[in-house]
């Protein structure tokens, strides 16, 4: 017991003699510590990508809505749907109805080129033909300026999202679709979902401008409750006129953002692991000068009687503390600076534009903490084996 | 020679060898030596005889390559890394040419250092280096920084550290080698005193024949070996 409160107070001491002197280095130890920050800085704002894509696939999500494709169709670009088959997925049951019948959308969905504000090229951007339905299954869809188009007419409506990424989406004007030019009548939020980033118009309008006859895609439905799922989906996958494959909507949009979330992790990740590299570096190098500065004051210290091990333990923590200075730093910077920055991407799965809000969470702020604490140890643990290792009397000569 | 004191230091049979790459560097060779009790012994020899070896070795603060050192019953040549820091810590106190204290420490917190080895309250350290500074006459300069004091000073700081474990053995490499006539004296003056008053066994590497005088005995270090006598 009072051996290990000795030891525990001897780690004190030489900590606090490490705090002490580190005015007289604050050169060195600044340049580590800004250099974690950045580096924590990197890895939280591409995380916070990832994260704001997959936040905003998400939010729209509801628990009873249900996306019917074409079987072996991953994507609704992939897919195919006549009339009737639009019709029978329609009436399948189990489905929420209204006075006007059940509440399904059959859907198409073009891609036209505009330009983007950010940098005046064309992007990818989603035109999708739906019914009147279509605003009852999105979560939170509301006209925030405007009217709803009108059905039988070229009129648009258009996402919240879309209009601050690309140029000209003002309601009021208008914009070329199939050569011709087709009115902004109104603009649209949902919830901050993906169908923000989204046009919309008539699907019988549509169909004849980009001759698709009687097709569709996808069939978005409300289910009565998301229990009614395996009933609605035995009747389709069991119709012989039918082959389809209905899914519910929170795992079609899990597999959709799937590929973007991982790839731009994985991106982040090794951009930030790769920085590392050089933030590793600079804390080892700060914690050798640290040390060799420290060189005689470190070997009176063991020649008075002071253990290796407080030694070693008292760098470690001079480096994490250190790491952690520049973690909070370098996570506090990127939630000012990201958290809640909106931009687009191109969305794989559609190969249009997605407008999403890069998101900062606390989970993403301590994984940033922890990336540099784990800088940090690294960084220490090398010169602090190094000062141990030395024996008292070699250490004593080299002063 | 007063034959009835008990031997605090017996080093019997050492060799010390350093390897310097390939090299190897025979300092000392089959050394004999036995500090009694309460001796204030000054060792001499030419630069490179293996002086500061020879203490460090008493010190436990290296061990020899050959042969045993026997401190106060202990043969300290045995402890391992961790048994022989804390015995350090309890039995010996250094004093070093360069003084090396802590430049982020006050006198008295520099004197109280050894103190946080020992587990004594933090009220009983304060009161045992402020009777440490006292013995060197420091007491009013204990809240200054080393910085702010001068060689003298330093190394009375220096020495108080050493005796406030109140240590059976003082080992001094060159103290005065980086003072003054006169704050060199006033250092001698001190471990003197402490030798002759509070019976302290003092073992003094020194270059000085003024310093070594002062001293109960003389050995000088010449290729390995010590005698009674300076080569010419
Ligand atoms: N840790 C070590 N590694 C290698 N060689 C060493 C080491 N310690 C001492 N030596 C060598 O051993 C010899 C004796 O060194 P030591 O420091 O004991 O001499 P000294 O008598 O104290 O000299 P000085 O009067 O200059 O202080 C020297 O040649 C020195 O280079
Ligand atoms: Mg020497």
């Amino acid at each position: 017991m009072n051996r290990l409160l000795n030891w525990f107070s001897q780690i004190v001491s030489i900590t606090l003699f490490n705090v002490r002197s580190l005015p007289q280095r604050i050169g060195s130890s600044l340049t580590a510590v800004l250099g974690i920050a950045g580096v924590v800085a990197v890895l939280v704002g591409v995380l916070s990508i990832a994260q704001g894509i997959l936040r905003t696939m998400e939010r729209s999500v509801s628990p009873d809505n249900v996306v019917v494709l074409r079987s072996g169709a991953t994507y609704e670009m992939m897919s195919g749907l006549s009339g009737d088959d639009a019709r029978f997925i329609s009436e399948g049951p189990g489905l929420a109805r209204d006075e006007s019948g059940p509440l399904a959308s059959p859907e198409l969905f073009v891609v036209i080129n505009l330009p983007m504000r950010s940098t005046g090229s064309d992007a990818n951007v989603p035109l999708r033909g739906v019914s009147l339905i279509a605003p009852d299954l999105r979560s939170g869809f509301r006209i925030v300026e405007g009217r709803m188009f009108e059905p039988g007419l070229n009129e648009l409506i258009v996402g919240v999202g879309s209009q601050r990424e690309i140029v000209g989406l003002e309601v009021g004007s208008t914009i070329t679709v199939a050569q011709e030019e087709w009115p902004i009548v109104g603009a649209f939020e949902a919830g901050g979902g993906l169908a923000e980033s989204e046009i919309w118009v008539d699907a019988a309008v549509l169909q004849p401008a980009y001759r698709r006859g009687n097709s569709y895609q996808v069939v978005y439905a409300k289910l009565k409750s998301p229990d009614s799922f395996q009933e609605y989906k035995d009747a389709l996958t069991s119709d012989p006129r039918l082959n389809v494959k209905p899914v519910l909507e929170a795992d079609y949009y899990e597999e959709q953002s799937a590929l973007l979330y991982n790839l731009i992790t994985g991106l982040g990740t090794l951009i930030a692991v790769i920085m590392s590299l050089g933030a590793m570096f600079g804390a080892l190098n700060t914690m050798y000068t640290a040390i060799s500065s420290r060189s005689r004051e470190i070997a009176t210290l063991r020649a008075l009687g002071f253990h290796a091990s407080p030694v070693v333990i008292s760098v470690l923590m001079e480096s994490l503390f250190l790491a952690l200075v520049g973690g909070i730093i370098g996570a506090l910077a990127a939630w000012l600076v990201f958290d809640g920055y909106r931009a687009a991407t191109l969305n794989f799965s559609s190969f249009s534009q997605v407008a999403f809000a890069f998101d900062v969470s606390p989970s993403l702020l301590i994984r940033g903490i922890v990336f540099a604490m784990v800088i940090g140890l690294i960084g220490g643990l090398f010169p602090a084996i190094r000062a141990a290792r030395q024996p008292v009397a070699t250490a004593l000569r080299e002063l | 020679m007063n034959v009835s004191k008990k031997e605090l230091v017996t080093i019997h049979n050492v060799d010390k060898i350093f390897k310097r790459g390939s090299e190897e560097i025979h300092v000392l060779g089959g050394l004999d030596l036995q500090i009694p009790e309460g001796e204030f012994l000054a060792l001499m020899g030419p630069s490179g005889s293996g002086k500061s070896t020879l203490l460090n070795l008493i010190g436990g603060l290296d061990r020899p390559s050959q042969g045993s050192v026997i401190v106060g019953g202990e043969p300290i040549d045995k402890l391992s890394e961790r048994k022989l820091a804390s015995w350090r810590a309890r039995h010996v106190g250094l004093v070093f040419q360069f003084y090396n204290l802590m430049p982020v420490l006050t006198a008295q917190k520099n004197v109280e250092l050894p103190l946080l080895l020992t587990g004594l309250s933090r009220s009983e350290r304060r009161k045992r280096s402020a009777i440490a500074l006292d013995i060197v006459g420091l007491s009013h300069r204990k809240g200054h920084y080393p910085r702010t004091l001068s060689g003298g000073e330093q190394q009375r700081v220096g020495i108080a550290r050493a005796i406030v474990t109140d240590p059976t053995l003082l080992l001094c490499d060159e103290p005065t080698g980086d003072l003054d006539r006169k704050s060199g004296d006033e250092i001698l003056d001190l471990l003197q005193a402490l030798n002759k008053e509070q019976g302290k066994t003092i073992v003094m590497v020194t270059h000085d024949i003024h310093a070594a005088a002062r001293a109960s005995r003389t050995l000088y270090l010449n290729k390995g070996k010590l005698s009674t006598e300076a080569e010419e």
